[in-house]
């Protein structure tokens, strides 16, 4: 699995840090999603994709 | 699930193509319709008031997937195709082309529709904002103007205002409520929003009524209630929404401001709802809920989904939603009742940094950040209900 995602179409929802916390984290200043892990371990997959559906902006693309 | 093989999703916004997609999710094999009454294909409503109407994003950017992607998961789309009534004896959905949809599980995913002013609302240069064609009619109605009045000083009114302003116009925001945004988080939050519109220049007519549009074939202004006028060449009417129902009104489906479900987002035994069409209540806060936040609909679409293909589960979210005007990101988790009593618990209004915190009966219902996302993120696991 391999994550992008898209910072200038990232609204700061934060719902993918609290689906996958290993995987997302934000910036302080405006929310804005960070990316951790390019490459999450297979045990990080199903959070990952919860964190994707999830995302109200649609900014984390999956390629599985 | 050994008895669906059809469903048909109403609504081909977030909330039916979140449902469509998590139905293929929850390894949902049968047959997939999602029924549109707009041409586009499906996409994203947020940006609209902004990145779109600042023209920062072209509109095909809200698209939320592309034709081959339809394609591959096998979801049927019927676009430009309204849906005029259901019949659940029968299980199908009426078209107006005439056609008969039949179906197993029926989801009511239409949204809302903006309300009009019952006076002048016909006039050259009076806009509404939902759908992207109507964004499009107001950006380039924005692009000749140069003066605009926003009726309604909600989030989309607000937003609006906010994204007229950054373009340059010379923009007046009416509100019959005296303080912006006060029904939605009170007085003292919404004044400090109303002093953000100040601080860039918008000029605030709130706490009076519009009395009618002034203008022959094109709008010139609004005259208020206090007999005031406002000269404007562009009009946006923003004053709410009403959940868009009327092809139900003879079906059977149960109706009360919006689609009126039972914990687990089913009307009728094999009808459901999601999004901002949708009424059901929420176990978590014990309150009836419709939500027309973003949020809502991914997240009621997929539990809609997963109550169709597994045991049926009551959905008791804590509702997300945010809003940008200017350079204020405000995030809230929770609800806001109108007599919450709100006290500031980080940062500081001054520096328009700041969490705010809604008590209501004793309990933490509500928390608001005004650009601290990450402390924001932090304070939803306050909540006395988290």
């Amino acid at each position: 699995m391999r994550v992008t995602i898209d910072e200038d179409g990232c609204v700061g929802a934060g719902q993918c840090v609290l689906a996958a916390p290993d995987v997302f984290d934000q910036r302080d200043e405006d929310g804005i999603v960070v990316l951790l892990d390019e490459t999450p371990a297979p045990h990080l997959h199903d959070a990952t994709r919860e964190a994707a559906v999830l995302c109200p902006a649609l900014a984390i693309h999956l390629a599985e | 699930m050994t008895d669906i093989g059809r469903v048909v999703v109403v609504g081909a916004s977030a909330a039916g193509l979140t449902t469509a997609e998590a139905l293929r999710r929850e390894g949902f094999a049968g047959l997939i319709t999602l029924v549109g009454d707009e041409l586009h294909l499906p996409y994203d409503r947020p940006p609209l008031s902004k990145q779109v109407l600042l023209g920062t994003w072209e509109p095909e950017r809200t698209a939320f997937r592309d034709d081959a992607t339809y394609q591959r998961l096998e979801i049927g789309l019927r676009l430009g195709a309204t849906a005029t009534g259901v019949d659940l004896d029968a299980r199908t959905v009426s078209l107006g082309s005439g056609d008969r949809v039949p179906y197993d599980r029926l989801v009511i995913a239409t949204g809302v529709r903006p309300l009009r002013l019952k006076q002048g609302h016909e006039l050259r240069g009076v806009h509404v904002l939902r759908t992207l064609d109507d964004t499009l009619a107001l950006r380039a109605a924005l692009a000749g103007s140069t003066s605009v009045a926003v009726v309604g000083a909600g989030f989309l009114g607000s937003e609006a205002a906010a994204a007229a302003r950054t373009l340059g116009k010379e923009v007046t925001l009416v509100d019959l409520v005296p303080v912006p945004l006060s029904r939605q988080f009170g007085d003292e939050l919404g004044g400090w929003i109303g002093d953000l519109h100040r601080d860039h220049g918008v000029t605030l007519r709130t706490g009076v009524g519009v009395r009618k549009l002034l203008g022959d074939e094109a709008v010139t202004g609004l005259e208020l209630a206090d007999g005031t006028t406002v000269t404007a060449d562009v009009v946006l009417v923003a004053i709410g929404s009403k959940p868009a129902t009327d092809w139900l009104a003879a079906s059977g489906v149960p109706l009360d401001d919006g689609v009126l479900c039972d914990t687990t987002c089913q009307a009728v035994p094999g009808v459901y709802a999601a999004g901002d069409v949708a009424r059901w209540h929420n176990e978590r806060f014990g309150v009836s809920m419709r939500v027309e936040h973003r949020m809502n609909a991914t997240e009621q679409g997929m539990a809609v989904a997963k109550n169709i293909t597994g045991d049926p589960k009551p959905f008791t979210p804590i509702p997300y939603f945010w809003t940008d005007q200017f350079d204020a990101r405000i995030q809230a988790y929770g609800i806001f009742p109108p007599d919450a009593k709100m006290t500031v618990a980080q940062g500081d209004p001054a520096t328009r940094k700041l969490i705010a915190h809604y008590h209501h009966d004793g309990d933490l219902v509500g928390v608001l950040g005004w650009n601290m996302p990450r402390e924001l993120r932090a304070a939803r696991a306050l909540l006395t209900r988290d």
